[in-house]
């Protein structure tokens, strides 16, 4: 199918470009920017008029719920809350169920996402088998299966000389480790260790849970020189250990979920069970710092941290509730609004969910160079939107955003160059 | 007279999904003189155990046409979900929950204040024990607070204070005798045998000598000052006997003023000045 998208302003962070530029696309590649190759005829013609044109999204963090817990989501039905929300490579952690530590479960997956045809979903092998945190994970097997890299799946390490021979281990295939730095001591609270959580009583999460992990994990990579990606960081000091590594020439990445950059520990307020996350919502400081992080790129990515859940997980009080967000529908409308209030330019907000990801991801993807893959998103940035449980595409519904008005709308999701989500179709099926 | 018809015909239920033996008696008490029908459920021992969720359990009582819940749960926040979650015309009065609150607590110590020392605006008061845990210290800092107290001092070692405590408007000691000097009031805190496996606390023999209220330490506040618990006491762990039994006590009028207090606000609750959560006043 050749496609030409017209009309719209094209940003494509990675080549530096943000100018009115139709696109061209064949055989599930871009095959023409401003000018289309010659002799090219279009089978369809996109109207992109007042719509922005950037490389579909990559999300380093999102949970797909199966295998293992279909009660709450499935491949299909994420993959295609994905494509709704502009997103075509989504990064799936190991603490499946069963575990991503063999490749048979990579495999599982890989047909799962065949048949949903929605999104593209890489996977994170287990760093330990189980992730049990005791002996390795067969991590060359799991590479030669298709794993983009190795994590700890949010269950942290506890013992320091597993998770070294781990890293050591992973760095012979030359994978990167994505970690959670989380002490599972300090870790075992519900929230912000601050004065909210000693206001409403509730067991506190310190900032040094993961600035602790942090510093243990910075001096494993300085004598290892393993590539090491921090996910999801909450707060000030931990951007802080993460810039001084980096400026030092470590091989060190981060990210952070888009809701740290929106929200703080006073959203818990009444005890809303929708605000509880791991890790937990911090300060205004830890948001602000977060903010910069994000701008200046110590912070390389902003993911979703999608977790979404069925209603019982979150209605009981606060602190028997599951933890997370469901987060892929308003992942770019989130990205927008921080344009919007001027934290970084709309540019760099875009890079930080498509390029950047990439290169974390070490990925030819991400950005719209002629012969890329087209993977594009094509959104209206002005179409303004309330948040409610009907328009999430997302099979969880449990979003602290519900309520909140939001500008940008995905009109059309290409994935290599198929067109895989279409506004105009599914404002048909909102009730 | 000791009964009184304000609630005839209403059905309180007493919700406890944590063991409790005064609270839970008062508020039958309260209830009973007050001519309510009550029902007393010991939710731990029972559906929780079955894997009935709490909103389950909570539909279940509703349907059964009760007027008032009276909620003790082990979570934070567990009354205020309670509440807004249940028909708006039932209401829920919070008997602890968490490390959050204890209103009804705190609404009795400062009416046994009031009994003694009715000035709160030159009040000098400290809570010594474990602040970390306690929903009762919390409440009462509140309500002191709310009060216009003079001076609210919190003493404890810093294990057993929450982060940014002075946050909730009072100053801390870990000195207790720096921290009872010239004050009105002491109000000792229950402390829990579990603290010492959290390495909170090294051995209780360690907290009594450095934070027991002893007679030669309640010596260092005002000659009048009056020695408050919640309940219930461990003697020789946070309070020496001779203290909790001692002139200076008000620990049992503490108990006896439960009752009326708990009354008073089930009046007012059952009344028709109920507000539903959500719907300001």
């Amino acid at each position: 199918m050749r496609i030409a998208i017209r009309g719209g302003r094209l940003i494509d962070p990675a080549h530096g470009v943000d100018a009115p530029l139709d696109l061209f696309i064949a055989e599930g590649r871009i095959v023409g920017i401003g000018q289309a190759p010659d002799g090219f005829t279009a089978d369809r013609e996109m109207d992109a008029r007042n719509c922005m044109v950037c490389p579909g999204l990559i999300d380093l963090c999102a949970r797909l719920r199966e295998p293992g817990q279909e009660h709450k989501a499935t491949i299909a039905s994420e993959t295609r809350a994905a494509a709704a929300a502009g997103v075509t490579t989504l990064v799936c952690p190991p603490d499946t169920d069963p575990v991503i530590d063999e490749p048979a479960v990579v495999e599982f997956i890989r047909r799962r996402v065949k048949a949903a045809g929605q999104s593209r979903v890489l996977t994170l092998g287990a760093l330990t088998h189980r992730l049990r945190g005791e002996r390795l994970a067969e991590m060359a097997a799991l590479k030669d299966a298709g794993c983009v890299g190795v994590s700890d799946g949010g269950r942290p390490l506890v013992n320091t000389l597993v998770l070294r021979r781990a890293l050591e281990y992973a760095a012979t295939f030359d994978l990167t480790v994505f970690l959670t730095p989380l002490d599972p001591w300090l870790g075992h609270g519900v929230a912000h260790e601050g004065q909210i959580a000693t206001r409403m009583g509730l067991s506190g999460i310190p900032a040094a849970a993961e600035t602790g992990a942090i510093a243990r994990d910075l001096e494993l990579v300085r004598d290892i020189g393993v590539r090491v990606h921090f996910g999801r960081l909450s707060s000030a000091r931990s951007v802080d250990l993460v810039a001084r590594a980096q400026a030092e020439g470590l091989p060190v990445t981060a990210d952070v979920a888009v809701h740290h950059l929106h929200l703080t520990e006073m959203d818990l307020a009444g005890f809303d069970s929708q605000c509880h996350v791991q890790p937990p919502l911090r300060g205004l400081r830890d948001k602000d710092a977060l903010r910069v992080g994000v701008a200046g790129g110590v912070l390389g990515a902003i993911c979703s941290d999608h977790q979404p859940h069925e209603p019982d997980a979150k209605q009981a009080p606060f602190g028997d509730t599951e933890p997370g967000i469901s987060g892929l529908d308003t992942l770019l409308a989130l990205n927008l609004r921080l344009a919007r209030d001027g934290v970084l330019p709309l540019s760099v907000a875009l890079e930080r969910l498509t390029w950047g990801p990439a290169r974390i991801l070490g990925l030819d993807s991400g950005h719209l160079g002629l012969g890329a893959l087209a993977d594009v998103c094509v959104f209206d940035p002005e179409a303004d939107w309330r948040v409610t449980a009907h328009a999430l595409c997302s099979r969880g519904q449990n979003s602290p955003f519900i309520g909140w008005e939001l500008q940008g709308r995905v009109m059309h999701t290409l994935m290599e160059g198929r067109v895989v989500y279409e506004w105009a179709k599914h404002a048909l099926e909102i009730p | 007279m000791k009964k009184l018809p304000t609630l005839h015909g209403k059905t309180v239920v007493n919700l406890f999904f944590e063991a409790s033996t005064r609270t839970r008696t008062t508020f039958e008490l309260a209830a009973k003189r007050l001519s309510a029908d009550v029902l007393t459920l010991n939710i731990a021992a029972s559906s929780a155990v079955k894997g009935e969720s709490l909103l389950d359990t909570l539909q279940n009582i509703e349907a059964m046409q009760c007027d008032m819940f009276v909620v003790r749960h082990q979570q934070s926040g567990a009354a205020e979900f309670i509440a807004r979650h249940v028909k708006p015309h039932i209401a829920v009065l919070n008997a602890g929950d968490g490390r959050h609150a204890h209103p009804t607590q705190a609404m009795l110590d400062v009416f046994t204040i009031r009994r003694h020392k009715p000035d709160f605006p030159n009040l000098q008061i400290a809570i010594v024990g474990d602040i970390l845990h306690s929903r009762v210290a919390r409440s009462l800092i509140h309500a002191l607070n709310i009060l216009g107290a003079a001076d609210i001092r919190v003493i404890a070692p810093r294990t057993l204070l929450p982060a940014q405590v002075e946050t909730l408007g009072v100053r801390v000691f870990h000195d207790i005798k720096q921290g009872l000097r010239e004050v009105d009031v002491v109000v000792m805190l229950r402390l829990q045998r579990e603290r010492m496996e959290g390495a909170l606390l090294p051995s209780e023999q360690e907290f009594f000598q450095r934070y027991g209220l002893t007679g030669e330490r309640l010596a260092l506040a005002k000659p009048d000052a009056m020695v408050m618990h919640p309940g219930p006491i461990n003697r020789g762990v946070e309070i020496d006997s001779r203290v909790a039994d001692g002139p200076q006590s008000v620990i049992l009028e503490q108990v006896t003023n439960g009752i009326a207090v708990r009354m008073a606000i089930m009046s007012i609750t059952l009344g028709h000045h109920a507000h539903p959560v959500g719907e300001e006043v």
